[in-house]
């Protein structure tokens, strides 16, 4: 037998405070609010306390943001603000090791995927936006920021989705205060000591920790001049109620449920990689996850017996060890989640197969799953779960794949596994979804843009269209 | 299972299952551009994912011994000498002197005319003779020249045979040729195991490799091989991904096992550590064995006595602590 010896990456190069304030004018300041813990998924253990912004706080944080913004950076030149991003860019690459094992420890997500794709898509998404500051007038969105952005961000991809917030509105000449899930506050909070470290100007950047109430005080303050969200469909629906009627701009990039679309002329051993990157990924805490495998029913028992075969190779656990393909669920609200909708899929008559794993005894864990036998009718084919769950539905021609697809109230992404070019073109035209990929899935890239349709949200992020929503289009014919 | 009538060997397959597929070289083509593609994005992709696996300590030293134990160590040179050959086998047989844990090598593989020298040395050691017959590397020669080199280095005593296929045949879509080649290389084998070596630096695509893989194991090779290493690329793990998913599927649905050698270009264990994990991981346990996977190398192996004795020492010693041959 050939086992794998534990290969864990180091802790030492991570220096955890027992508590940590809020980042607001450039500097660690204690929260009015009460303050709450942060724990690493995969053990329970206790990582640091966090401080609460109150409104006061966040209050403060948008002043600061304000004054940043007129004094500072927006008058700052586009060839100035580039060098401070490209600066940043710079030392996320040097402290990527650091960056990459507190993200896992305090996300739960394995190191292979934190130290090969979250970190360096961060420090591309930098660059990439640098790259934008000083060409602006070339964008087609005109060269004028908004003012003060208020950004929350989920849990799933702390450090990524802080970089799709944070690197366009600083490129484009805004100031921000954004908000960090209550669950992994603490790269963001490592995000602005490396904002010192680059003296950014007291203010441009603000970090305010907290919950629900934090985010709702953010969002709705009146100085604030734009809310960027990625998180659930009902939030992003609360903040749209909230800002209806203000002249707030707003992006909401929220939930999905994928179809990952199988032909029977498919790279069968690659897509059944697709399948499992899909759906397992980031331990299927991905907004655009393939949660929902379309496979034509010429090769769908093929397919299947191929992707539980695969599925039992993955390596479950301990997410510090540099072989670990699938680590911890984020917490344990969300692990009950999962467990709730698992068993309604039973419940309503789908069969449920899992991959054989020992899990480990602490922490929050479930293993990878696919649901066979599920039809559009079931919950598990409509909701999104957020987990490493995949519901297995099968079609029988192009047309009742793209009818599949397509009926759901989401459309953040799609993909489509088949070796006919032609075909890849027209499901791509036909897809009702932001992203579709092809013979690919979860791939992702400073220089795409990305969002979603109907309940996914709106507004992208990514390349040149995610400038749009850091500036006001002054041209002519445009809404000013 | 092997087919009785040497020339007339073409018609059946040496499974019956596939006598349908073999019956015609339309029936065949419609069998191997049948089989499913492969996205090669997607197969390098994966094979870069395995190959960012961390083996340690145990891990290592179990990896180390079993490639030790996988070696085909080989010297295919117009230079070769039958001292030469002595001294090769002779180090198969105890690659690391100074230690006698070090396992020996699988076999040495060496031209047909060096077979009945290394059998000499090699005698009752278990390291095994292979020979590289049929017009090795390019296989360009009529048949019966290239039966008669099988023949002539089974008769020399030679435990394994490495055929290369007819590229130009294959390229040119004259598959049942291929195929009739191979059934009749295996014929002339007798009780020697056969290699087939497809040069997948000349077939240059992964669906090529696919159908190569296919129609190797249909015709009754008992391992495929990558490269003759006299042409470049070599081994790459994205190729021996593909044939190593060929060998399971195979199995899948014959029940019977085919093994896999990468051959050319796998130079250090750490190369080697990367192969494993992919043998591991895609066809499992029961292709982790010197009878199911090979590594066909020459300098490969002072690269992995120099890490076995680290492993057991604690330090590196220089190359000169090892033997050249």
């Amino acid at each position: 037998m050939f086992e794998y010896a534990p290969a864990p990456e180091s802790r030492a190069i991570v220096d955890i405070k027992p508590s940590y304030g809020l980042f607001i004018n450039g500097e660690f300041v204690d929260g009015n609010g009460t303050s709450f813990k942060t724990v690493n998924p995969a053990t329970e253990e206790v990582l640091a306390e966090v401080a609460e912004a109150s409104d006061v706080d966040v209050d403060e944080a948008v002043k600061a943001a304000r004054r940043a913004y007129t004094r500072v950076w927006s008058r700052m030149s586009g060839a100035e603000r580039a060098k401070y991003l490209y600066r940043i860019a710079r030392i996320i690459q040097e402290r990527g090791r650091e960056l990459a094992v507190l993200e896992s420890i305090d996300n739960g997500k394995p190191i292979k995927e934190s130290r090969d794709v979250d970190v360096p898509i961060v420090a591309a998404h930098f660059f990439y936006y640098a790259g934008w500051a000083d060409k602006l007038k070339y964008s087609g969105y005109g060269e004028t920021p908004l003012g003060v952005a208020g950004q929350v961000i989920p849990w799933n991809f702390p450090l990524l989705m802080l970089a799709w917030k944070i690197a366009p509105a600083l490129a484009c000449g805004n100031t921000v205060v954004l908000k960090p899930a209550e669950t992994t506050p603490l790269t963001a909070l490592l995000f602005a000591e490396i904002c010192q470290q680059a003296d950014l100007p007291p203010g441009v950047v603000n970090i305010v920790t907290g919950a629900g109430d934090t985010g709702r005080s953010i969002v709705s303050h009146p100085d604030v001049d734009k809310v960027a969200f990625t998180g659930s469909t009902e939030v992003g629906k609360a903040i749209a109620r909230a800002v209806a009627g203000s002249d707030k701009k707003v992006t909401l990039e929220l939930g999905g449920k994928a179809a990952n679309i199988v032909f029977d002329d498919a790279p069968l051993d690659q897509a059944v990689e697709g399948i499992v990157n899909g759906i397992f990924f980031n331990q299927g805490h991905v907004c655009c996850a393939g949660s929902r495998l379309l496979v034509q029913e010429s090769v769908a028992d093929e397919v299947m017996s191929r992707l539980k075969r695969r599925m039992a190779t993955l390596r479950v656990g301990d997410p510090l060890d540099k072989n670990t393909d699938v680590g911890a669920i984020n917490s344990a609200e969300q692990l009950a989640k999962i467990r709730e909708l698992s068993a309604i899929g039973e419940s309503e008559g789908a069969e449920r197969w899992s991959a054989p794993c020992d899990l480990p005894a602490n922490g929050y864990w479930f293993a990878p799953t696919v649901f066979t036998g599920v039809s559009q009718a079931h919950r598990i084919a409509r909701e999104e779960i957020f987990g490493p769950v995949l519901s297995v539905l099968t079609f029988r021609t192009p047309s009742e794949a793209v009818e599949k697809a397509n009926n759901t109230p989401f459309g953040l992404s799609a993909g489509v596994w088949t070796d006919k070019g032609s075909r890849i073109l027209s499901m791509a035209n036909r897809l009702r979804a932001g992203v579709v990929w092809a013979n690919t899935f979860n791939k992702f890239d400073p220089t795409s843009p990305f969002g979603g349709y109907k309940e996914s949200g709106y507004g992208r992020e990514g390349g040149r269209h995610g400038l749009e929503a850091y500036l006001r289009n002054t041209e002519k014919g445009a809404d000013a | 299972m092997t087919p009785t009538a040497s020339s007339t060997a073409s018609s059946t397959s040496s499974h019956a299952v596939f006598d349908d597929v073999v019956r015609s070289d339309s029936s065949l083509r419609r069998f191997l551009h049948g089989l499913p593609g492969v996205d090669q994005v997607g197969c390098e992709a994966r094979a870069a994912g395995l190959a960012t696996r961390s083996i340690k300590t145990t891990s290592k030293a179990y990896a180390i011994d079993l490639a030790i134990r996988m070696v085909d160590l080989t010297t295919l040179e117009g230079q070769d000498t039958h001292g030469k050959v002595r001294a090769l086998a002779s180090k198969a047989m105890r690659p690391d002197p100074a230690d006698p844990t070090c396992p020996a090598t699988a076999a040495v593989c060496v031209y047909p005319d060096m077979v009945a020298t290394a059998k000499q040395t090699l005698g009752d050691s278990g390291v095994n003779v292979a020979a590289v017959a049929t017009a090795f590397p390019s296989g360009r020669a009529a048949m019966d020249i290239k039966l008669a080199d099988t023949r002539d280095a089974v008769e020399a005593g030679a435990d394994e045979i490495d055929m290369v296929i007819d590229r130009g045949a294959f390229l040119s879509g004259r598959y049942l040729d291929v195929f009739e080649e191979i059934a009749q290389v295996r014929e002339a084998c007798g009780d020697a195991h056969l290699k087939v070596i497809f040069e997948t630096g000349e077939l240059q695509t992964y669906d090529n490799v696919r159908r190569a893989s296919w129609l190797a194991m249909m015709a009754g090779g008992h391992f495929i091989k990558t490269s003759t290493g006299k042409v470049q690329p070599a081994a790459t793990l994205p190729v021996t991904l593909i044939m190593l998913e060929a060998v399971r599927d195979f199995r899948e649905q014959t029940g019977q096992m085919v093994g896999v050698k990468p051959a050319g270009g796998i130079k250090t264990t750490k190369d080697a550590i990367k192969y494993l994990v992919m043998v591991n991981e895609i066809c499992g346990d029961d292709w982790l064995d010197p009878d199911w996977f090979r590594f066909g190398a020459s300098t490969l192996l002072n690269d992995l006595l120099m890490q076995r004795t680290k492993m057991t020492t604690g330090r590196y010693s220089g190359p000169d602590y090892f033997t050249l041959d």
